[in-house]
């Protein structure tokens, strides 16, 4: 038999680990964590997780001020090695390729310094004196916030579920959630190869697996995966600090504390899989190619540098780029912390902490309740000027 | 001999202590999760040297053969061996 716990988590990535640390941070109840395989073994495991507070709302800039105050304490927080959540700030810079863009991004500054996220305008000259390395043809200017950066998800992750476990959650690896378990207009638990496990809260926090649990149970949600492929080389010395992205063409890249180079372009037309029976996570030749002549562009110095290894992951994206998160109303004891459209591990620590704030009743640090499951519906999307594919 | 002294994995550095802390002391009982603790296996060889140490580790921790250690099932990361972007940019887009 069974134990009969007061909230179920289902997900063991970023958001599921931090739901259930702050959960279990406010006494709320009895937790278990289940995952169908380990801690980060979905898209937590396979991003590249770069943190950023420049975006192009009020409301992504002030939640990623949260994140990145969260991160800067977390080893503390969370009482982990410093050097194992491997928080890097060495800022992101952002590319702009025509006057254009630059414009937008002259905007998105403006929208980041009314938050108190202080990033600095630069010229094409004043990006070359401080990164001699990149080449710059065809940039007009440039973003640059020293307080981005990048952290370990792995580390991150485990960090935040030791904590929970400290304080007294469980974690069930492999266990594979089958379907939510309903009484009427309530979720009761949730069935697994082992049996049922009893719950009344369920926290939905499957990435993109969450959207075939939900639809078996009437409800409906615009959640799909993308495939989005990453690589990385062989370790350097450090020299490149920065995340440079660009929005225009789409690429990120940067230099990882162990010295390697991890870099994604964006698929050039994913296709949305709602069922998880569709997945496909190869890797292909094609992102190879666009990836290496992308970023010679940008990066030449790498022409020489060994490619390591490639993956595949997923973005949970939603129809307007943003997280739902928020009961499920349609069920009591049903709510959902999943859609972070590539976005999901630098929002998780804020995001996450606010949803169990929004559980157990107490005031919101953010008003995130816009992000509820119904905005589709109503027609009331959240719109995000600054993202990369 | 000291497992401090002992490179399961010659990528990363990783020494037998540092798998046998995962396992024993932090729970980190499967392949996979073993891997992303303490980075053996992502390295340059892709763990070809330190799979099967790592797996006759936990078939001992699991009493079990190597072949029964819990593990996701792997997922093929190209490419097989390291090449260089100035390669990679040449490559025949077949797909």
């Amino acid at each position: 038999m069974n134990k009969t716990y007061d909230y179920i988590v289902v997900g063991a990535g970023i958001s599921g680990a931090v739901v259930a640390y702050e959960l279990a941070k406010r006494k709320a109840g009895s937790i278990l964590i289940l995952d169908k395989d380990f801690p980060t073994a979905g898209a937590t495991g396979s991003c590249a997780a770069g943190i950023r507070a420049q975006f192009g709302t009020e409301f992504n800039v002030s939640l990623m001020k949260i994140s990145l105050e969260k991160f800067e304490n977390l080893h503390e927080e969370l009482d982990y090695p410093k050097e194992l959540i491997g928080l890097h700030q060495g800022g992101y810079l952002v590319l702009a390729y025509s006057e254009e863009e630059m414009e937008n991004l002259r905007r998105n500054v403006r929208v980041q310094h009314k938050i108190g996220i202080n990033t600095e305008i630069l010229t094409p000259e004043e990006v070359h004196y401080r990164w001699p390395m990149l080449r710059l043809d065809g940039v007009v200017g440039a973003t640059y916030h020293a307080r981005d950066g990048h952290a370990d998800p792995f580390y991150t992750t485990f960090a935040y579920i030791e904590a929970a476990k400290r304080l007294g959650a469980e974690l069930r690896k492999y266990t594979p959630v089958l379907k939510l378990l309903t009484e009427g207009e309530k979720v009761v638990g949730v069935e697994t190869p082992d049996g049922p496990i009893y719950g009344g809260n369920i926290v939905v926090a499957a990435g993109t697996w969450s959207t075939k649990l939900l639809k078996d149970i009437g409800v409906d949600i615009p959640l799909w995966a993308e495939k989005h492929e990453i690589l990385i080389t062989e370790p350097l010395a450090r020299f490149l600090d920065p995340m440079v992205i660009s929005f225009s063409k789409d690429f990120y890249a940067q230099q990882r504390p162990h010295g390697g180079f991890i870099m994604g372009v964006s698929p050039d037309d994913p296709e949305h899989w709602f069922d998880p029976k569709d997945y496909n996570i190869q890797s292909s030749w094609h992102f190879l190619k666009k990836m290496a002549s992308t970023i010679l562009e940008v990066m030449p110095f790498l022409k020489d540098v060994h490619i390591v290894r490639q993956w595949a992951g997923f973005y949970d994206m939603t129809t307007d780029h943003h997280h739902i998160v928020g009961p499920i109303d349609a069920y009591d004891g049903l709510w959902i912390l999943a859609g972070g459209s590539g976005h999901g591990f630098m929002f998780g620590p804020s995001v996450g902490m606010i949803l169990a704030q929004w559980i157990v009743g107490e005031e919101l640090a953010y008003d995130i309740t816009k992000l509820n499951w119904k905005r589709f519906d109503e027609g009331k999307l959240v719109i995000e000027p600054a993202v990369v594919g | 001999m000291d497992p401090e002294k002992v490179i399961v994995c010659r990528c990363e550095d990783v020494t037998l202590a540092d798998i046998r802390k995962a396992i024993y002391e932090l729970g980190y009982t499967t392949y996979d999760e073993v891997k992303r603790y303490t980075r053996a296996g992502m390295g340059p060889c892709g763990g070809k040297t330190c799979r099967p140490i790592i797996l006759r580790e936990l078939a001992r921790y699991w009493n079990t053969t190597p072949d029964k250690v819990p593990m996701r099932p792997t997922m093929i990361r190209p490419p097989m061996k390291n090449i260089t972007f100035a390669t990679a940019v040449e490559v025949e887009d077949n797909e």
